[in-house]
Order: structure tokens, then sequence, then C-alpha cells
């Protein structure tokens, strides 16, 4: 296993926002969390990424305890994360939002920038290298001297993929990596994350349109009220009363 | 004893006008996420438009202090439409950076029509009343009966009328206030209008026991923003509080300790509290 | 084309590096020569700010506080004790550099407005204790006498002229040193705090710890032309340490522009020598001033550097008559969206 959660949950004011999550990925698959709103997806994706410290309960990855570690602790140790809202610097170049993501695998420091040392120069050099094959992996290097503001936001999805890239992860979390693009652009994102399995990356999602997720998780678990409802492979997962019961709960919540 | 007694009601005349000062500001934040430095200017500004309807016009006390409420409510939403406004979805570095310049406007404006003398403000309460063996300032009473009366009618405002009641709405949930339809621009004047008149009314109580100058909202500005910090950015019973915790604190300590540290006592306490407690005392969540 | 652009700008620089080193001969007025060395001290404080403010997003309004402690380093350590000044610079510049990254410490845990203000409440305490401190800093009436820098073998500093290269000097150390954090990894993960802390911290970066480099490197450079001014004007009162002196180098970053690199010399020449200029106006330097900043950040918030680099686009865009066919084809394909 990867990544594996042990009882992982968090209280907010006494609301258990995740609740004792066991959960675990194998390397090189896609494993999804759904759940309608509110379930404790994108709030269990913190907590693994070390956004949140988890009130109980451990995060390991790939046999490292994580489970304390703050947000930037967790990507030297392999974790790099997307947002829904892609927070890129839109007034940048997409090569200048990028080559920071390097910025984790590199030593150099004040000192080496004023003095301009060899390190330097050849950490900038590996920077913008890795900058640039992240981009054509995510299959838009042509992009790179365009402002993150005048791509679209397709492109711009592609682009925060990109940039975790450059973290040289060992596991992905994506949060709805689809939100806010067409059909014919989720197709094309979808194929990306099955490249990145291709290339022995792993892939975790949180997403919310279900066809995507149908036809690209190796295993999906259904979060619902911050606890686990149901776990395994799509088929099964679709057939499962109580995720039917959720989802439609749901809905009619917000009918109400 | 006497001495103390004597300080408390000291304390609490200046703790009635700090708090009156710092809702002001904690409403303008609470409401707009705007930390307008140049509140301390409005102050000035309240206490010398209160300072010319007593001497140049002679408009009796209690009226002229409704006039000057008036005149800076109406400044207050110059300055929201006209400044803050088209800044509303600016970082909050540029609200800062925008109350620094309003406050550059106000305060240089004022030493240049008026000069930078210090000025007396003649009030008609000048007596002086034996209470138990304690000679208070009739001046003193009427800071902590005026003051008493202007937070109970905010109150009253906030919690009682439906303009009042839109404020509230807005400041707990933004978004929820928009979908019920409550028109934010409107409020957004209100709030400005209703801070720069508390203000307003801060600054021309205690004029006649201090003086009027163009930087009396200096260190004034510094003390109220301590206060809301304390208090909890926002939090209106968190900016009464503090305002009398530090104004007791600084009469005591000027008292028993020295000047000096006085003037000093509420930022180190500030600074203190928001190494401890980032987000304040008494702040709603993180 | 991008040559002939890139060419302009090193042709430029040189041309005012060459200005700058003749400026002592052609202007022989001493008053204006010192009107001339302010500027350039201001401006390397207000590159100090430009770091922390325009590279990492954090704005402080105890700056003056800092370039105080390093001005009163300078003068204490000189007057009070008859210190050599280059020692007592070197130990302003690493007082105000330790003590912001010690505050530092308690000051970046708070975030946004709540920085700010913490800041200002450093800013201010910094202020007081100097009015106060009478025994060591002289209190309101201030230090009298800090000596002009010692030789240095056979450059003697003893008047405007060897003084302008000295500052002259010390701000294109910063200016180098401003350069080479923008162009590093270092700088890179400043810009990335300044646009999102969250994806910043995703991205590996230590917010915490780089906010406070930023700072100290920040306050460092504000003692450093505290430094510069105590022994250029020789004479320090509690006045300089006031936040209104904050305000004053707020406004010259702003107006020069946040976050560039220029931005920080344009600004602080431009003002504090319109203002020299202008003294007649003194009374209302402040009420014209003030709308300005309101200005600028309601419409230019980039400042002049931001006007410049807009309008160089433009001119660029105008040049370049033939674009890149795939370019133009994308370009609408996006705007179609």
């Amino acid at each position: 296993m990867l990544l594996t959660t042990k009882n992982l949950g968090i209280t907010f004011g006494g609301l258990k926002a995740v609740n004792e999550v066991d959960f675990e990925v194998e390397r090189g698959t896609v494993a999804a969390i759904i759940g309608p709103n509110g379930a404790g997806k994108s709030t269990f994706f913190n907590l693994i990424s070390g956004f949140h410290k988890p009130t109980t309960g451990t995060v390991t990855l790939d046999g490292e305890d994580l489970t304390n570690l703050p947000a930037h602790k967790t990507v030297r140790s392999g974790m790099a994360r997307t947002f829904q809202t892609t927070n890129l610097f839109m007034e940048d170049t997409v090569l200048d939002n990028l080559i920071v993501g390097h910025r984790v695998r590199t030593k150099s420091n004040i000192f080496d920038a004023i003095l301009r040392t060899p390190r330097l120069r050849r950490e900038e050099k590996e920077s913008r290298e890795r900058a640039m094959e992240s981009l054509a992996f995510a299959g838009v290097d042509r992009l790179a001297e365009r402002t993150v503001g005048s791509i679209s936001q397709e492109a711009q999805k592609r682009v925060s993929i990109a940039l975790a890239l450059a973290t040289e992860p060992k596991i992905l979390l994506l949060d709805e990596p689809a939100a806010g693009v067409n059909n014919e652009e989720t197709e094309g994102l979808a194929t990306l994350i099955r490249k990145l399995v291709e290339h022995e990356y792993t892939v975790c999602l949180v997403e919310h349109k279900m066809s995507m997720v149908m036809g690209l998780a190796d295993k999906i678990m259904v979060l619902h009220h911050g606890e686990k409802i149901a776990e395994g492979e799509p088929k099964e997962v679709a057939s499962n009363e109580a995720v039917i019961e959720a989802y439609l709960g749901a809905e009619e919540e917000d009918d109400a | 004893m006497e001495l103390f007694l004597q300080q408390l009601i000291n304390g609490i005349a200046l703790g009635s006008v700090y708090s009156l000062a710092a809702l002001g500001l904690t409403l303008v934040f609470g409401v707009l996420r705007i930390p307008n430095l140049a509140h301390g200017a409005l102050y000035m500004i309240g206490a010398y438009v209160t300072y010319f309807a007593l001497t140049s016009y002679g408009i009796p006390y209690i009226v002229a202090i409704g006039i000057s409420a008036a005149v800076l409510a109406l400044i207050g939403v110059i300055v929201e439409r006209l400044v803050f406004h088209p800044l509303r979805n600016a970082p909050h570095t540029h609200h800062l950076i925008a109350a620094v310049g309003v406050l550059f406007f106000l305060q240089s404006g004022a030493q240049v029509l008026w000069g930078s003398e210090f000025r007396e403000m003649p009030s008609p309460f000048t007596g002086v009343i034996n209470i138990f063996g304690l000679n208070i300032g009739q001046q003193r009473l009427v800071v902590i009966f005026a003051s008493i009366l202007v937070m109970a009618a905010l109150y009253w405002f906030l919690k009682k009328t439906v303009p009042g009641q839109t404020i509230e709405a807005i400041e707990q949930d933004r978004t929820g206030a928009s979908l019920v339809g409550i028109d934010a621009n409107r409020v957004s004047m209100m709030t400005f209008a209703i801070s720069a008149a508390l203000a307003a009314v801060a600054a021309s109580l205690v004029a006649p026991i201090n003086l009027v100058f163009p930087t009396m909202g200096e260190a004034l500005n510094l003390k109220v923003f301590a206060i809301i910090i304390l208090g909890g950015l926002g939090s209106i019973p968190g900016a009464i509080v503090g305002g009398f915790a530090l104004a007791l604190a600084e009469v005591f300590s000027s008292t028993y300790v020295s000047n000096a540290f006085s003037e000093a006592i509420g930022f180190l306490f500030l600074l203190v509290v928001l190494a401890v407690r980032p987000t304040g005392l008494f702040s709603k969540g993180a | 084309m991008d040559a002939l652009g890139r060419h302009w700008k090193k042709i430029a620089l040189a041309v005012i590096f060459v200005i700058s080193l003749f400026v002592p001969f052609f202007v022989q007025n001493n008053y204006f020569l010192g009107v001339i060395i302010l500027g350039y001290i201001w401006a390397i404080a207000t590159y100090g700010l430009n770091i922390l403010l325009g590279y990492t997003g954090q704005l402080s309004l105890g700056h003056a506080g800092f370039f105080g402690i390093g001005a009163y380093t300078v003068g204490v350590l000189t007057v009070g004790y008859e210190f050599p000044f280059w020692p007592s610079l070197l130990i302003a510049v690493i007082a105000s550099s330790v003590l912001g990254f010690l505050i530092g410490i308690f000051a970046l845990r708070t975030r946004n407005e709540y920085f700010a203000i913490f800041t200002l409440g450093v800013g201010f305490v910094i202020y007081l204790v100097i009015e106060r401190w009478e025994g060591l800093t002289g209190g309101a009436l201030g230090l009298i006498g800090v000596p002009y820098p010692e030789g240095i073998g056979p450059i003697q500093f003893d008047g405007p002229g060897s003084l302008y290269y000295l500052i002259l000097g010390f701000l294109i150390l910063t200016i180098y040193i401003a350069w080479s954090i923008a162009n590093s990894l270092v700088g890179r993960s400043f810009m990335a705090i300044r646009n999102s802390e969250e994806l910043a911290a995703a991205t590996g970066i230590n917010v915490g710890r780089a906010k406070q480099l930023a700072f100290a490197i920040s306050t460092g450079v504000a003692g450093l032309a505290g430094g510069l001014y105590a022994t250029y004007i020789g004479f320090l009162g509690p006045a300089i340490v006031n936040v209104p002196t904050t305000f004053e180098i707020l406004l010259y970053l702003l107006v020069g522009g946040m976050g560039s690199l220029s931005g920080p010399l344009v600004g602080a020449f431009l003002v504090t020598t319109l203002f020299q200029f202008l003294q007649q106006f003194e009374a209302y330097r402040l009420v014209i001033l003030g709308p300005l900043v309101v200005i600028i950040i309601i419409f230019f918030p980039k400042g002049l550097a931001g006007l410049w680099h807009a309008a160089e686009t433009r001119i660029r865009k105008r040049m370049n008559k033939n674009p890149a066919p795939d370019e133009s084809s994308e370009s609408a394909k996006e705007e179609a969206r």
C-alpha cells in the first residue's frame, strides 16, 4: 500500500467532520473519494496533506508516518495536491508559476542567491527543466510563455496538475480536477490521469462528477457526514444501497 | 482609597470614549473587513466640527455634538463611496494603504485649515460635583452618561430596527445576507456613517477634558486598534470590554507606575496577546 | 525584437549608472546634492519594504521602527560610546535584522490585517522606547554629532561629495541584493506566498520560515538605511522613527510600484526630491499626497513600474506586426470560450 489512513478523524467545534476513516491506496492505481456536498471529502484531503491536524488516527505514505507533519513537509515526503480553485498567479506566465514547484527538491538559500553560487545556477536550471517536463507531460508546454489568466479553464487545471508533478510526488491528490470544465474537456483530463498512472504515479481524487469517476477509478470510497459508508470497485459502489440512499437523501436536502 | 476611586471614575470616563471610538472601528471591520486606519482622523475632524459649532456659531454643546455626528456620518459615506467601495474586491493590503491615504489627507487638511495649535473646547459642564467626598468633574459624568446613552441607542438600532438588523446579518453571514436580498451597498454606507458618527461623538465628549489639535487622533488610532484586536476584530461586546480594560490599565499604571509606561501598556499588552493568540482574545474561530 | 528590448534596458541602465557617477561634478550646490543623497537613503529603506510587501505580500507598518533601530544603534555607539562608524554600522544592520527575525517569530503567527496592525504596534513601541529612554537615546532632544565614517585607505569621507559615493555604493549593493533575491528560487518562494499561501504550502514551501526570512532581510535593509541616515545627517531625533515615516516609505513604494525592481528607487527618489523642490508647499504636501495614494491604489496599484510595463507591452505589440499564426489562432480560440 502506498497511502494508508487509520482511524483518521477531525472534530470542529464538537462536530465530527471526518470520523475515524480507514482508507488505503495501492501504488499505481486511481482511487476516488465521492460523496454528497459537505460529506467531508475536502476535509479528508486536508487531513492527509497536512493542512489540518487530525484529532484521531494516522496517515502513512510509503511506510513513512506523516500524521502530524505540516503541509510543506508532506510535500517533501512525496504528497502533492491541487485545489478546487487552482490558485495560480494569473498575471504571471505559466512557466513562472511552475518553476517554484521544484523548490522543495532544492537546497539553495539566500546566500546562494546573493553570491550566485554554482549550486544556485544548477538548481535553477533543474527547476526550469523540471517545469518544462511537467508541462509537456500535462500537454500544455506550448502555453509556457502565456500568462495563466489568458489560457482556458481546462488548461489551468492541467497547469495545476503540472505544478503538482514538478514537486516529484509519489502520489497526487486532485481536488475536483474537472470542476468547471465541459464534458469533452473532462474526458481530456481523465486521459491525463490515466497517463499519470501509466507512468507509475498514484492518484487519489475527490470528484463530484460520477461519470468521470466510474470510468477512471480502480477503487472508490464513499463519504457521508464524515463517515465511510462504502468502499470498493466502481460497480460495487454504484449498486450499494447505502450509497444510493445517501445521494438521494442529499438531493432531497438540496431541494428543500 | 480616595485616589483609587477618583482614578476609577477617570478610567471609566476614558473607557467610555475609547469604547465609543472602538465600536465604530469594529463595526466597519466586522461588516466590511476594512481595517480603517483613518478612524483616528475622523475622530479628530469630529472634535473640530463640534469646536467650531460651539465657538463660531454659539450652538449649545449637546446640539453641536449632534451636528458633528451628522457631518461626520456624511464624511463617512463619502469616504466609503470614493475610496473603499472601488476597492471592495482588492487585496487587504490595498484597504490599509488607501486608509493611510485618507489619514494623510484629513490630518494634514486639518493642519492647513486650522493650524496645528492646541485649542481648548469650552463646555457648559465645568462644575465639580462632590459625591461621598470625591470631587468629580461634571464633564466626566457627562462623558460617562452620554456614552452609555449612545451605546444603548446603538444596541437598540442593531437589534430592534430593520436597517440595523441588515448590518448584523451581513456581519454574520455575507453570502447568506446577499441571498435574502440585502443591499450590500446601502449597508456599507450606513456602517461607515455610523462608525464616523460614533468617532465624532467620542471625540466631542472628551475634547473639553483634553484639547483639540490635528494629531489628536494619532495615538487614539493605535489604541482603538489595540482594543478591537484584543476584543476580537468585529466583536461589539469585545470593543466595549476592551475599551474599558485599556482605559483602566492606562489610568492606574500612570497613577501607580509611570506616565511613559501607561502610554505603552496598551501596545505591550496587544503585542503579548497577539503573540499568544494571533487572532485576538475573543475572536470567533480562527 | 526581444533582443533589442533587452539591450535597451542594459543601455539605459549603463547610462543611468554613468550619470549617477558624475552627479557630484555637475551638482556643485551642496543643498541639491544633499537632496539626492537623502533620496538614495530612502530608496534603500524602500527596497527593504519591497522585499516584504512587494515580493512576499506582507504589509509591515513597523518599518520606520527598524530604520530607527539602525539609526540609533549607529548614533548611540558612535556618540555615546565613541565606537568607530564601520563596526557600528555592521552592528546596526545585524541588530535590526536579528530583532526583525525574533519579532517575526511572533508577528508572523498573525496574518493579513493582524500582521499589519501587530507591526504597527511594534513600530510604535520602538518609537516610545527611543523617545523615552533619555539616558541612552537623548529622548526628545535626540543625539547630536554622529560622525562621518572613517576613511578607508586613501578615501576620506569628509563631505557631501565623498558621502555621495559611499551611499550610492550601498544603494547599488541593495539593488543588487534585491535583484538577486527576485531572480532566485528564494525570491520565487516569496512570490508564491504573495500569490497564495495555501498553494505555496502545497508546493512544499515552508511558508512560515520564508516569511520570517523576508521579514529579517527587510528589517536589516531598513537598519542599513537608518545607519547611513545617522551618519549623513549627523543628528537623530525620535520623530524620524515614528509611524508617519513608515507611511512615507510606503508611499514611495506605492508610487514606484510594489514588487518591481526599479519601483523603490524611482518612487523614493521622485517623491523625496519633489518634496524638497516644493518646499514652499510643505504644508500642503500631505493634503495632495493623501488623495494621490488613494488614486494610485485604486487605479494604478502597480505604480509607475506598472504603467511603464503596460506601455512597453503595448509598444512591443504594435511593433510586432506579424504575430505568429499559431499564437493568434490560439488566442482567438481562447476568446471564443
